[in-house]
């Protein structure tokens, strides 16, 4: 069987799971954008008990393996009572695990704002509220986003994952189709370059994009 | 199904648990073996002044660093057997590691050698030294301290990725903890004494690793005693 009747056989099923996929890939990254912003805040603040709070939650996350709290989510959660859906399960897992991760990323970003700005706040009486809001988390864009994308590459990586609890994605038709056919160098070739293609020529010009945006917003043109 | 804790089928299994957390330690640190030397393989490959080597290895470290490890695992398993070659579960998954984290350590290990100052350098051409000598008693034993906290965190990076050989069958923790859900039909006790056992063996790896900065950064004279 040549690699193009492969394709025209397999290939929409593959397309198919490569939108689930990209689909897991944008509910996820939100999920951790939000809990990294969340828990970086937390993480400095002088209140031990909220600071305790995020510390555990980061070093908990980042101690074990993803895919231990995947199928933690997916298979021990029901005893509890909460039965979450496999997509759901999949997103809620890889969002709080590179949310630990961010929230680091966003901690470092906060304290390498510069002290003048820090004192130009205070000096102007902006409540601390309004000073985070308005003066720093503006900042720390630029200081984050590089890092942030790395990550989000590595996130890419990890939706891999959500197919082995079940979330027909693009791994999880690749190993269908393998078990069908026996044809492994297409279809696990076929879904390296998807994943390939999906990183180089969408994800990592949509983030360095975003990186020249933040940039230009705080003044500083970078390139 | 209830979702009591029970103590005694936690304690029944947690034997079969340890044995096979031994495995993954042992996987974790073949595969981190084969990644540093597979890692210099690659740094090899960028630093040869012949351009289309350089162009031929940085597209193989993209395309593997963009590619998950899980499908990787997966190419590396069922398609060699194909041209005829075919290799045990554990082999294929250290080899799988090796090259993936061997990527990830040539960038560690290129970071730290831009990371020694040009002037170093400089002195090395001013006082005559060989290009072997000028690496081996001048640039290294600098490059050194700045690679060990990138080296600890895929340390630790390959430790947690370790349970992902389970999926072609190599019995370390993770796939342990399946087999003995499987078998009991609860999964509860399994799954959370590997996430235990992987959070006592991982925080304080991590803890060591931030001491041997901090030892390394004073010792390099970047941060004073008083800052600790």
């Amino acid at each position: 069987m040549s690699y193009f009747a492969f394709l025209s056989e397999h290939g929409p099923t593959m397309l198919l799971g490569t939108v689930t996929t990209v689909k897991v890939l944008i509910c996820s990254t939100i999920l951790y954008v939000i809990i990294s912003l969340i828990f970086g805040l937390m993480r400095l603040s002088k209140n031990p008990i909220i600071q305790g709070t995020a510390t555990a939650y980061i070093e908990f996350f980042r101690g074990t393996s993803l895919l231990v709290q995947l199928f933690w989510f997916y298979y021990v959660l029901p005893f509890f009572g909460l039965s979450l859906e496999a997509f759901t399960a999949g997103v809620v897992a890889i969002g709080m695990n590179f949310g630990a991760y961010g929230a680091e990323i966003v901690r470092g970003g906060i304290l390498a704002v510069p002290k003048g700005q820090w004192e130009g706040a205070f000096a102007l009486n902006f409540t601390p509220a309004k000073r985070m809001r308005k003066i720093i988390i503006p900042q720390i864009f630029p200081i984050i986003l590089p890092p942030a994308a790395n990550l989000t590459v590595e996130l890419l990586k990890a939706t891999a994952l959500v197919a082995l609890v079940t979330v027909v994605d693009l791994t999880f038709e690749a190993k269908q189709i393998n078990s069908i056919t026996w044809l492994s160098a297409q279809c696990f070739g076929t879904a390296l370059l998807i994943y390939y293609i999906i990183s180089r020529f969408f994800l990592v010009p949509i983030l360095r994009w975003l990186e020249v945006l933040a940039a230009r917003k705080v003044g500083k043109e970078k390139i | 199904m209830n979702a009591e804790w029970r103590w005694d089928f936690a304690i029944e299994i947690l034997p079969q648990m340890l044995l096979a957390t031994l495995n993954t330690i042992l996987a974790a640190g073949i595969g981190y073996a084969i990644a540093a030397i597979v890692g210099l393989l690659f740094l090899l490959g960028q630093r040869t002044p012949i351009k289309i080597v350089n162009m031929i290895n940085r597209e193989i470290v993209e395309f593997i660093r963009s590619t998950p490890l899980l499908i990787q695992l997966f190419f590396v398993y069922f398609v060699l057997p194909q041209f005829g070659i075919t290799l045990s579960a554990w082999v294929c998954g250290m080899i799988t590691i090796g090259l993936h984290f061997g990527t990830y350590l040539s960038e560690v290990y290129r970071g730290a050698l831009e990371g020694v100052p040009k002037t170093q350098w400089e002195a090395c051409r001013a006082l005559n030294f060989s290009t072997f000598y000028t690496y081996r008693k001048i640039v290294l034993p600098q490059a050194f301290p700045i690679a060990i906290p990138g080296m600890g965190n895929y340390l630790v990076g390959i430790f947690k990725d370790t349970p992902l050989l389970s999926t072609i069958g190599v019995a370390e923790l993770f796939h342990a903890a399946t087999a003995v859900g499987g078998y009991h039909y609860r999964y509860l006790e399994p799954y959370t004494i590997v996430g235990i056992i992987f959070l006592t063996l991982s925080i304080p790896a991590a803890i060591w690793i931030r001491k041997i900065e901090k030892n390394v950064n004073l010792a390099q004279g970047k941060i004073k005693k008083e800052q600790l």
